[in-house]
């Protein structure tokens, strides 16, 4: 047997989901005999047969893979409940195998594959592809890339008709139907509070993170995930502030941007001027612009 | 045998894994530690907090990197945008070496972030060691490879584990990253002497050595990296010490992690056998 038809083999029966014992399937859902399997290319000891050797590795897989994933979602955890998180995360894991050498990327296609897989999202769809986004965006914006930040001085004499501001890499926009971020803070602050606590304790903190999930009334909000001093932040922001950085990120000049951001605006024209200017304040003075793609920069 | 062109001719005592739970300690107390053994996957990133952390350790420390998602032993093609981000990494560290497993773990493109076993096979040593020089030789750094612990044998393996860790080094011309409790561990759930192993490996290839805690089960041994390293494994380090030599030397401690004092204590068990093996290329 090659090299490679061994590894296929045993990859394959290792990405096997366990049982619900969590010990390996006789048989998979393919049919597929993994008794035959190990017995094919597993030698066994005085102590453990074939399968008992191969089990050992299906089991590390998925032990390994589900508590990444688990780390990663908190939130969704939250909103799903213990036993369909864990339902999901195994569905998930099977569907959508790591395809990257680090399990960082675990969680990069939940987003489609809940929408395509909808069963798996629970009652609340909305607030668990809500909750799915923000957590794959707080994981992203933690580690993205960063170019350095834009100067006032670098838009000296610049023509806001051909002006095209370029957004640092790292910040994710978000338009949201409920309001996650709160819940996400309370639920890691919880993970904090918790990690060395009672199970008596750690019990009524539980019941207090059901009951704000179930209490979590739809809210439409846009959100910056960003970061300041390699901390990850969740910035609220207003529609038209949303709108605005969307259009910069696809690449619109600066006036098309704010145009467009403004067409079906509620904020007063005159008001208007004045509220940019204090936007784009704030967003230089959190370094959310790159010097890079600007005339004459790098 | 202090330093080899295998280690990149350094004279490395005993470093400890970097882990985030010590930032902290290291960042503010500064304790003096030889070098750092840091996961290069944890730093293969674009930005934020690791990098900036890393910056920080290179300032005032020695740095070398581990891997655990090369996997020298697929039969799959090196993936570029892995090499890309570790050639990116080797530029930011300087590292003298660069070491990963002799194992594999990812099979048409998907990977199982596991160390899983060989089978001992010529065709696999030729495959391994093609795969260790392609790497070596993208990154421009001595590459060494790591025994990995194992809970299964192959039916069609040819050679024992230590014949077939000699055939890929010498195949490839690489170094050895020696792990002592790995071979510990392996030697309990394959019935094999350990000693045999340590005293199989050739000397002038080992670059570094490992030293970890593992936890026992009825029926096997698993390398949890949680424990303190116990007496037979010191055993075995200091009989691989008496062959090699002083080598740079590193605890690995990855689950459980008590305090930065406790791990570097432990690591520093190490100093009474390196200062033997010092002693006696003295004499």
């Amino acid at each position: 047997m090659s090299l490679l038809n061994i590894q296929r083999r045993m990859a394959r029966a290792v990405m096997t989901p366990l049982t619900p014992a969590e010990r390996m399937r006789a048989t998979a859902p393919d049919g597929r005999s993994l008794r035959k399997v190990a017995a094919d290319i597993i030698k066994p000891n005085d102590r453990l047969t074939s399968f008992e050797r191969l089990e050992i590795y299906n089991r590390q897989y998925w032990f390994r893979v589900l508590s990444a994933f688990a780390e990663d979602f908190p939130g969704l955890r939250a909103v799903l409940g213990e036993r369909k998180f864990d339902a999901a995360a195994k569905a998930y894991i099977n569907d959508c195998p790591s395809t990257s050498f680090t399990l960082r990327n675990l969680g990069s296609k939940l987003e489609a594959w809940l929408r395509k897989n909808p069963k798996w999202a629970g009652s609340r769809q909305e607030l668990a592809l809500d909750m799915v986004r923000l957590e794959w965006a707080d994981i992203d914006a933690f580690d993205g890339k960063a170019e350095p930040a834009l100067k006032s001085e670098d838009l000296a004499g610049a023509d806001p008709e051909t002006l095209r501001l370029q957004l640092q890499p790292y910040i994710h926009l978000l338009d949201l139907h409920y309001p996650v971020d709160d819940l996400l803070l309370e639920v890691k602050k919880d993970d904090e509070d918790t990690d060395f606590a009672s199970n008596a304790f750690n019990e009524r903190h539980k019941q207090k993170r059901v009951r704000a999930v179930a209490q979590l009334k739809p809210s439409t909000i846009f959100l910056a995930v960003h970061r300041v001093d390699d901390s990850v932040y969740f910035r609220r922001l207003e529609r038209e502030e949303f709108l605005i950085l969307k259009e910069l990120r696809a690449g619109k000049t600066l006036s098309r941007a704010v145009d467009s951001a403004l067409r079906k605006s509620s904020i007063a024209p005159d008001d208007r001027p004045a509220q940019i200017q204090n936007w784009f304040q704030t967003w230089s003075t959190l370094g959310w612009f790159c010097r890079t793609g600007m005339p004459g920069k790098k | 045998m202090p330093a080899n062109r295998f280690n990149g001719f350094t004279d490395y005592g005993v470093g400890i894994g970097l882990r985030a739970p010590h930032y902290h300690h290291i960042l503010t107390k500064k304790p003096a530690v030889d070098w750092f053994e840091i996961i290069s996957e944890n730093f293969m990133i674009d930005g934020g907090r690791p990098l900036h952390i890393l910056d920080q350790i290179l300032e005032q420390y020695r740095v070398v990197q581990h891997g655990v998602s090369m996997y020298f032993g697929s039969a799959e093609k090196p993936n570029r945008e892995h090499l890309r981000r570790l050639k990116e990494l080797v530029k930011r560290t300087k590292t003298p070496w660069l070491s990963d497993h002799l194992c594999w773990g990812s099979v048409d493109g998907r990977y199982t972030h596991d160390l899983l076993p060989m089978p001992y096979t010529f065709e696999a040593a030729r495959i391994t060691a093609q795969k260790v020089r392609e790497v070596r030789d993208f990154l421009e750094t001595p590459v060494v490879v790591e025994n990995v612990s194992s809970y299964a044998e192959f039916h069609v393996s040819e050679m024992t584990e230590w014949e077939f860790l000699n055939e890929v080094v010498e195949r490839a011309d690489c170094g050895i990253l020696l792990d002592v409790n790995n071979i510990y561990v392996s030697s309990k759930n394959h019935s094999f002497d350990p000693f045999t192993y340590v005293n199989s490996v050739p000397a002038d290839r080992v670059a570094q050595i490992h030293i970890a805690g593992h936890s026992k089960f009825k029926k096997y041994i698993l390398d949890t990296h949680d424990h303190p390293v116990i007496d037979p494994v010191w055993k075995l380090y200091e009989r691989a010490i008496e062959r090699v030599g002083h080598t740079a030397t590193l605890l690995e401690w990855d689950d459980s992690i008590p305090s930065f004092q406790e791990v570097h204590d432990e690591a520093l068990k190490a100093n009474k056998f390196l200062a033997s093996a010092s002693l006696a290329t003295a004499v």
